[in-house]
């Protein structure tokens, strides 16, 4: 547990990068400062390994004030990623990487072997280890530089806007990169970044900063979006707060429709059997694979017949379970038929649900949850 | 071609003794200007506002004519070699003090915020990650330095025979023998290109980091701003970038080295 407790910085000059924060940074999760440029997210962090000393209040790790421990000792005990990776240009790959290592002292075959199986941990090939740092494109050195602050395995993580500075495309398989590692190392990581979708994306607790260097509300990603601590996060945290909430509500307790399936090669018989309520069914082949939506009065009358000709398309779908309230909300929207197709962990379809559905299914799990959506505007 | 390599007995040396004699009265001068200015610019980089007035000192003692330089020394140091090494190490200052700086200060800030995250000391970060970074943008300046200097050593021969081949222009004169400044001229520009062919040789040896994009834009680059290389006596060129020019680490100063001739 990292506890920042009352900290400032103040500058000779009289500018306040940081003012009376406090946060607890729990263990074994990550942790986002996010904020507006000048809003003392990366003066934070880097008080945190004292590559800036702070200049009131104080920083505890597992109860232990960081000012008591020797710097040099204190920084090699955290992982550091910055933007644009910051690797050193004249050292191959695997010699970066062991950098840290190769300090505590490892034997170079030692460090050599521990670069290795960390390469491939952050998703590289091991046949780049003998490359220099500009053989390799933006988001492999990124990669390069998770590997490296990994290097020596130390408990705590400090990433600087570590994806800012490639595509978004690469970033998000960054993103999906560093969940995977975490979700296998369980270090407690402090991230910063100026991008909210990219802190609601990795972080556990998201602390949001105002300019000024205050703390404006610290919360998980689900309860800020539904419940911002005022106008100025509301504002900050963007439009359609409302719709990305729904990435935190699983689809376990949406009310499918298991009846609104049909065989391709049913018989009219068949087909009565289904819910008669329903305006249309979904078609699936022999595996069970959505194939499209039908006409229930037609298929009524007539059967499946394997006519697949007549269909409209089924769209995209949603893994019952895996995927969030969002994606089966968008695949609703998208639908032809306002319903949406959910499938089991194979593709076959399990079952069918309306954008009607969806909206009740998403008042109930606010409700459950005790995250009512609160209008800032209204309140204020 | 008669006579190029005969070299007259008031020398002293053979011709491959005169040349051994000139590529140390000129390569000592550099060694220990790279000496002097290691430090120098490291302070420079460290303290910010000591780089302006190092700049000047350097560029008057650039200023400085070589004839007279010498002139005054020689109260001091008397008519030896020592009196031609003095002003040629000074002289240097004001490539080598300029490069070493540009080339410490382009490390990238993430590269050195990384550095001291990862708990690497003030020293430690010198010598393992300023001054490699820096290697591309050093030889640059040293390459100038070095040719620069090998033209200028031969001034000292109009001090009593300190000039090395340059003493042979002197001695084309006195002894009507044309063929000796022919000599004279042609070695020195020779010896300049070799010099300089090696130190780009050790400096590709040294950097196989570097982006062989980076390297051909260094081969591009240059010309004009490069310093002339007047083996001329008293004269040094007046193309000397005096500050700030030599490199990001992608420019590069290109010595014109046939215009030793």
């Amino acid at each position: 547990m990292i506890s920042i407790e009352a900290v400032s910085k103040r500058y000779p000059d009289g500018t306040v990068a940081v003012d009376g924060l406090s946060l607890e940074i729990p263990d074994r999760s990550i942790t986002v400062l996010v904020g507006p440029s000048g809003c003392g997210k990366t003066t934070t962090l880097r008080m945190i390994n004292r590559m800036i000393e702070l200049s009131g209040g104080r920083i505890l790790i597992d109860g232990e004030d960081i000012q008591h421990k020797p710097v040099n000792a204190l920084r090699r005990s955290m992982g550091y990623v910055i933007q644009n990776a910051g690797l050193f240009q004249h050292r191959t790959i695997v010699d970066n990487i062991g950098t840290v290592p190769r300090m505590l002292g490892w034997s170079k075959a030692k460090a050599r072997e521990r670069s290795m199986e960390l390469m491939e941990r952050v998703g590289l090939d091991t046949s780049m280890a003998k490359r220099y740092p500009y053989q390799l494109s933006g988001g492999q050195q990124q990669r390069v530089g998770v590997a490296r602050a990994l290097a020596a395995d130390p408990p705590v993580l400090l990433m600087d806007e570590p994806f800012s500075a490639v595509d978004p495309v690469v970033r998000r398989g960054l993103q999906e990169e560093l969940l995977r590692i975490q979700s296998e190392l369980g270090k407690t990581i402090v991230f910063v970044t100026h991008d909210i979708d990219e802190a609601i994306r990795v972080g556990d607790m998201i602390a949001v900063l105002r300019t000024g260097g205050k703390l404006a509300q610290y919360a998980p990603p689900d309860e800020l979006l539904s419940r911002p601590a005022d106008a100025a996060v509301e504002d900050f945290l963007g439009a359609d707060r409302g719709i990305r909430g729904l990435s935190f509500f699983g689809t376990e307790q949406l009310p499918l429709e298991r009846n609104g399936i049909v065989a391709v090669d049913a018989t009219a018989a068949q087909v009565a059997e289904r819910a008669a309520d329903l305006p249309q069914l979904l078609v699936v082949d022999v595996d069970g694979r959505p194939l499209g939506w039908a006409d229930a009065a037609r298929l009524r009358a007539s059967g499946a017949r394997n006519d697949t000709a007549g269909l409209l398309a089924s769209g995209q779908t949603f893994r019952l379970g895996e995927d969030s309230l969002r994606v089966a909300l968008d695949c609703a929207v998208l639908s032809p038929t306002g319903w949406a197709a959910a499938v089991d962990g194979e593709g076959r379809a399990v079952g069918v649900v309306s954008q009607e559905a969806i909206a009740r299914a998403i008042r109930e799990a606010h409700g459950r949850r005790g995250t009512a959506p609160v209008d800032v505007g209204a309140a204020r | 071609m008669n006579g190029f390599f005969d070299m007259p007995s008031d020398l002293q040396h053979s011709y491959v003794g005169l040349i051994g004699l000139h590529l140390q009265e000129a390569l000592l001068p550099v060694a220990i200007g790279l000496v002097l200015a290691l430090p120098v610019a490291q302070l420079c980089v460290r303290f910010k506002w000591l780089y302006p007035p190092v700049l000047w000192a350097t560029t008057v003692l650039y200023a400085i004519p070589s004839l007279a330089f010498f002139v005054v020394l020689i109260d001091y140091t008397g008519q030896t070699e020592t009196t031609v090494v003095i002003p040629l190490a000074l002289y240097s200052l004001v490539v080598l003090v300029p490069a070493i700086v540009d080339g410490v200060r382009s490390v990238s800030p993430e590269t050195n915020a990384a550095a001291v995250a990862m708990g690497i000391g003030p020293v430690r970060r010198y010598l393992q990650v300023e001054l490699p970074i820096a290697v591309p943008a050093i030889f640059a300046g040293l390459r100038v330095a070095t040719v620069s200097s090998i033209s200028l050593v031969s001034v000292g021969a109009l001090i009593g025979n300190q000039g090395a081949l340059g003493n042979l222009l002197a001695d084309a004169n006195l002894y009507h023998r044309p063929i000796l400044a022919v000599s004279s001229v042609v070695t020195t520009a020779v010896l300049a290109i070799l010099a300089d062919a090696a130190l780009v040789l050790i400096r590709m040896l040294l950097t196989p980091w570097l982006p062989k994009s980076a390297r051909r834009a260094r081969r591009g680059a240059g010309g004009p701003a490069g310093p002339d290389a007047n083996g001329d006596a008293g004269d040094k060129a007046g193309g000397l970038p005096a500050g700030g020019t030599l490199g990001d680490g992608t420019t590069d100063v290109r010595p014109t080295a046939g215009s030793a001739l």
